[in-house]
């Protein structure tokens, strides 16, 4: 089995990961005097049991699909981009706004422009840490974690000031129906935002494994001195490279302003974008494995309420099985060790 | 009498076999080097004897008694050192602290430095191993840092020490003064197993070779009753030139053109003064000198990675002290990086996506790759110049040294440029490959085209330049066709010819 999983290698370890972080939440269910078994069967009905279920599951996935590209296109060219959930908000925020105050246009017009709009908001906020690493070499870690404070308040400060609904909830109003992405089956909330974010996988696949431009955003993130000697501006991809990567944070708020709440809300997001690091580890920064890490983390959302409300086991231990499958991914070591033993 | 014997020694690493079925003898008392191309086994041998990698089969006996040794603390237990390639120093304690580090003399549970540094002292001074005791490492010279390794495993008293590739990291006066310490050693009653690839060496400094070849034991011999030209054929396994021949040719007209360029470091500390080089069609300059006299800065003015703060350059009469790099390589320029790990090549990436880098966007349409173009290209400069591979998939980094100095090579020599700047184009490569470097350099030339050949290597430009400068101090000393090795070593020392 091991000589089997070393050829498929990443895909190998992500998978030992996982199991090894359920036996180990197992064993955390066990010491608690709970039932394991009806434990993970809550889980697993919750996530996957029913159509409706299911649905829950891919809605929860979506918003992690992007936050998670755009950590992993980030870490693409050597950055690495921890300001995910400001660029969401932004994204989110701008999304609402223009949906609101174009609602005159035609759905066919209006929901790309809107997507688009989302999205540039999110290039927009991250543009500014790739700028100042370029410029004055201040490091990207520490400028996108304080412009998510300053995302998530500067917008919260506009709705607050400007456009909030009557009424006492700091939200917008809803945006039109036309802004609306529709619903694939009734009352779930799941919309076509799901083929969206894969379509932008698939793209994103394309992107860096045929392209000239995703070359060599991918040499400068190997080795910027050889894409230097190679005449690639590494100070240009680097900024390039933000840019998209916010432009993925960006759409995550704008499909669940379009598809999931409507309108514009503060503090809407449970850290979607810092969920977003984790996918991006256990997918191994490549776009198709980010797809798929991304389901797995929205199926522990999604079924971890079940497993609370059927098995008694406090939410809390999805976030220390996401932990765990996270520690294991990014020490391969300790996996070698126990599996050899 | 013998101190170490090796008997039936294999060691593999998935289908690679490092080491098959070694058989060898040190002498107490003896230098003996472990000759070998890269890859060859050498250093996998002496990991195992000290103890760290486990080999599968065969017996290390130390002074007669056969040994199990599993750990590197097992090793210095029975008297062994390494001196590793790389150093293993903390750059931020000082020379004494990482010298004790591990063995501290204690005093009321502290560390007496008083009498370490005594003790340091004392040794030192018994192998002329001058090291300045409270320096921080990272402020020392590199020849320095490796008295303070060989002071710390003599310290730890061993008394066989192994020195895998030192002279890989040193300018030729460290290397002299070494080689006078290994001797001083010798005297002492040390016992030496001294790891190259370099046949001068061998011949200077051992009593004894051992020549290893894809993992097996060529023969051992006395280095007095061998030649340089004996051992290569033992090492690469056929006869190897170990001086091309070069034919006479009149030079045309002036490609590259340097006038009066300055560079300036930090705090205004000049790094190039006043350079004029001038490198015509069908002609080798080579540029002489000891690292770290501004070759690395040179390079990079010309390659356009560094902005120069006076002078022009000229390329085919047309001025490019302004232009990027990607333009300079529009124009014809060819570079042959001196670090190839880490500016020529993409270790992490396959070899098809290093073959095109610099001239990627030839294979660009439409802004996609054209996958099928680079493949056909790929597998043709591959055959082309020899890279030894098992596919364009596989990483640049599963290949060995001189492979990937080829793929560089050869990538460089494809894109039918006007001028080649090879910067040490054959450091850290085996003889079979120098031999290949070489041949490629002069056929280049051949077709009349201009290359500016920088250099450590004093054989290499005596061989190939038609002309040769000598750089010290970020200044041209001299410039003549034709120099003695002394004369050269004098230049590139700072001394004025007489």
């Amino acid at each position: 089995m091991l000589k089997r999983l070393k050829k498929y290698s990443d895909l190998g370890y992500s998978l030992i990961a996982i199991i090894l972080a359920f036996a180990i939440g197992a064993l955390l269910i066990y010491l608690s005097g709970l039932n394991v078994g009806k434990a993970y069967s809550a889980l697993f009905n919750g996530a996957f049991g029913s159509l409706f279920n299911f649905t829950q599951t891919l809605m929860n996935t979506i918003p992690l699909i992007f936050t998670g590209l755009a950590v992993a296109i980030g870490f693409k060219s050597g950055l690495f981009n921890i300001g995910g959930e400001g660029q969401m908000y932004l994204g989110a925020f701008v999304t609402a706004i223009t949906a609101i105050y174009l609602s005159f246009l035609p759905s066919i017009i209006l929901i790309p422009l809107v997507l688009l709009a989302g999205g540039l908001a999110g290039s927009a906020w991250s543009f500014i840490p790739g700028y100042l690493k370029t410029r004055t070499g201040a490091h990207e870690v520490v400028t996108t974690i304080m412009m998510n404070y300053i995302g998530i308040l500067a917008t919260s400060f506009l709705l607050l000031r400007y456009f909030q609904e009557t009424g006492p909830i700091p939200q917008t109003v809803f945006i039109p129906e036309s802004a609306r992405l529709p619903e694939l089956i009734e009352f779930s909330r799941l919309t076509w935002a799901i083929f969206i974010a894969v379509f932008v996988v698939i793209l994103c696949d394309i992107f860096y494994k045929r392209t000239n431009l995703g070359y060599k955003i991918q040499t400068v993130g190997k080795n910027s001195s050889a894409a230097e000697y190679a005449g690639i501006s590494s100070d240009k991809m680097m900024v390039l490279s933000m840019m998209i990567s916010g432009f993925m944070a960006g759409l995550a708020g704008a499909t669940i302003v379009m598809g999931v709440l409507h309108r514009f809300i503060t503090n809407f997001s449970p850290g979607y974008g810092f969920t977003g690091i984790a996918v991006a580890v256990l997918g191994r920064n490549k776009p198709v494995g980010v797809l798929f890490a991304a389901l797995l983390f929205g199926a522990l959302q999604t079924g971890g309420i079940t497993m609370q409300l059927f098995a008694k086991i406090p939410m809390d231990l999805m976030v220390v099985i996401q932990g765990l499958v996270i520690l294991f991914v990014a020490t391969p070591v300790l996996i070698k060790k126990l599996l050899r033993k | 009498m013998n101190i170490i014997e090796f008997k039936g020694i294999t060691k593999t690493f998935g289908s690679l076999t490092a080491n098959s079925n070694i058989d060898l003898q040190i002498k107490k008392g003896e230098i003996h080097c472990l000759l070998g191309e890269n890859g060859a086994g050498k250093t996998t041998l002496v990991n195992i004897l000290f103890g760290l990698y486990n080999q599968d089969k065969g017996e290390i006996f130390i002074a007669g008694k056969p040994c199990d040794i599993n750990t590197p603390h097992k090793a210095i237990e029975l008297g062994l050192g390494m001196i590793h390639q790389h150093f293993m120093l903390v750059d931020r304690l000082t020379t004494t602290e990482n010298i004790i580090a591990g063995e501290e003399p204690m005093k009321n549970g502290f560390v007496d430095m008083t009498r370490a540094k005594k003790q340091v002292r004392k040794i030192s001074d018994e192998y002329h191993l001058s090291v300045e005791p409270d320096a921080i490492v990272e402020n020392i010279s590199v020849g320095e840092q490796q008295r303070v390794e060989i002071l710390k495993v003599l310290y730890r008293k061993a008394k066989i020490l192994i020195f895998d590739e030192p002279t890989a990291v040193l300018t030729p006066q460290e290397v002299a003064s070494l080689f006078k310490i290994l001797n001083k050693l010798k005297a002492g009653g040390k016992t030496i197993i001294f790891i190259t690839h370099k046949l001068e060496e061998t011949m200077k400094i051992s009593d004894r070779v051992t020549v290893l070849r894809k993992g097996k034991v060529i023969d051992t011999v006395n280095t007095s009753n061998t030649s340089p030209k004996e051992l290569a054929k033992m090492m690469v396994g056929r006869e190897v030139l170990l001086r091309v021949e070069k034919e006479k040719k009149k030079s045309g007209e002036t490609v590259l053109e340097i006038r009066n360029v300055s560079l300036y470091g930090k705090h205004k500390r000049p790094l190039l003064q006043n350079i004029n080089i001038s490198v015509n069609q069908g002609e080798i300059v080579g540029i002489a000198g000891v690292a770290g006299n501004g070759q690395l800065e040179l390079e990079e003015t010309i390659a356009g990675l560094r902005k120069i703060q006076a002078g022009q350059i000229l390329l085919n009469g047309e001025d490019i002290t302004g232009k990027q790099t990607k333009e300079r390589r529009g124009k014809g320029l060819s570079h042959i990086p001196s670090d190839r790990l880490k500016r020529g090549l993409v270790p992490s990436s396959d070899l098809a996506k290093n073959i095109i880098l610099g001239n990627h966007n030839a294979f660009s349409k439409k802004g996609f790759l054209q996958r099928d173009k680079i493949k056909k290209y790929s597998k043709n400069i591959i055959e082309k110049f020899d890279i030894r591979c098992r596919s364009l998939q596989d990483n640049v980094d599963q290949l060995s040294g001189g492979n990937q100095q080829k793929l560089v090579i050869g990538r460089e020599l494809s894109t039918n440029p006007v001028f080649i700047l090879a910067a040490q184009p054959t450091r850290g490569v085996d003889v079979g490959a120098i031999e290949f470097i070489h041949q490629n350099l002069l056929e280049i030339r051949k077709k009349n085209k201009a290359v500016l050949l920088i250099s450590a290597e004093l054989e290499e430009l005596m061989s190939l330049a038609d002309r040769i400068l000598v750089i010290y101090e970020g200044r041209i000393v001299s410039e003549k066709k034709k120099y003695t090795r002394e004369e050269l070593g004098l230049l590139m020392a700072g001394e004025k010819l007489g």
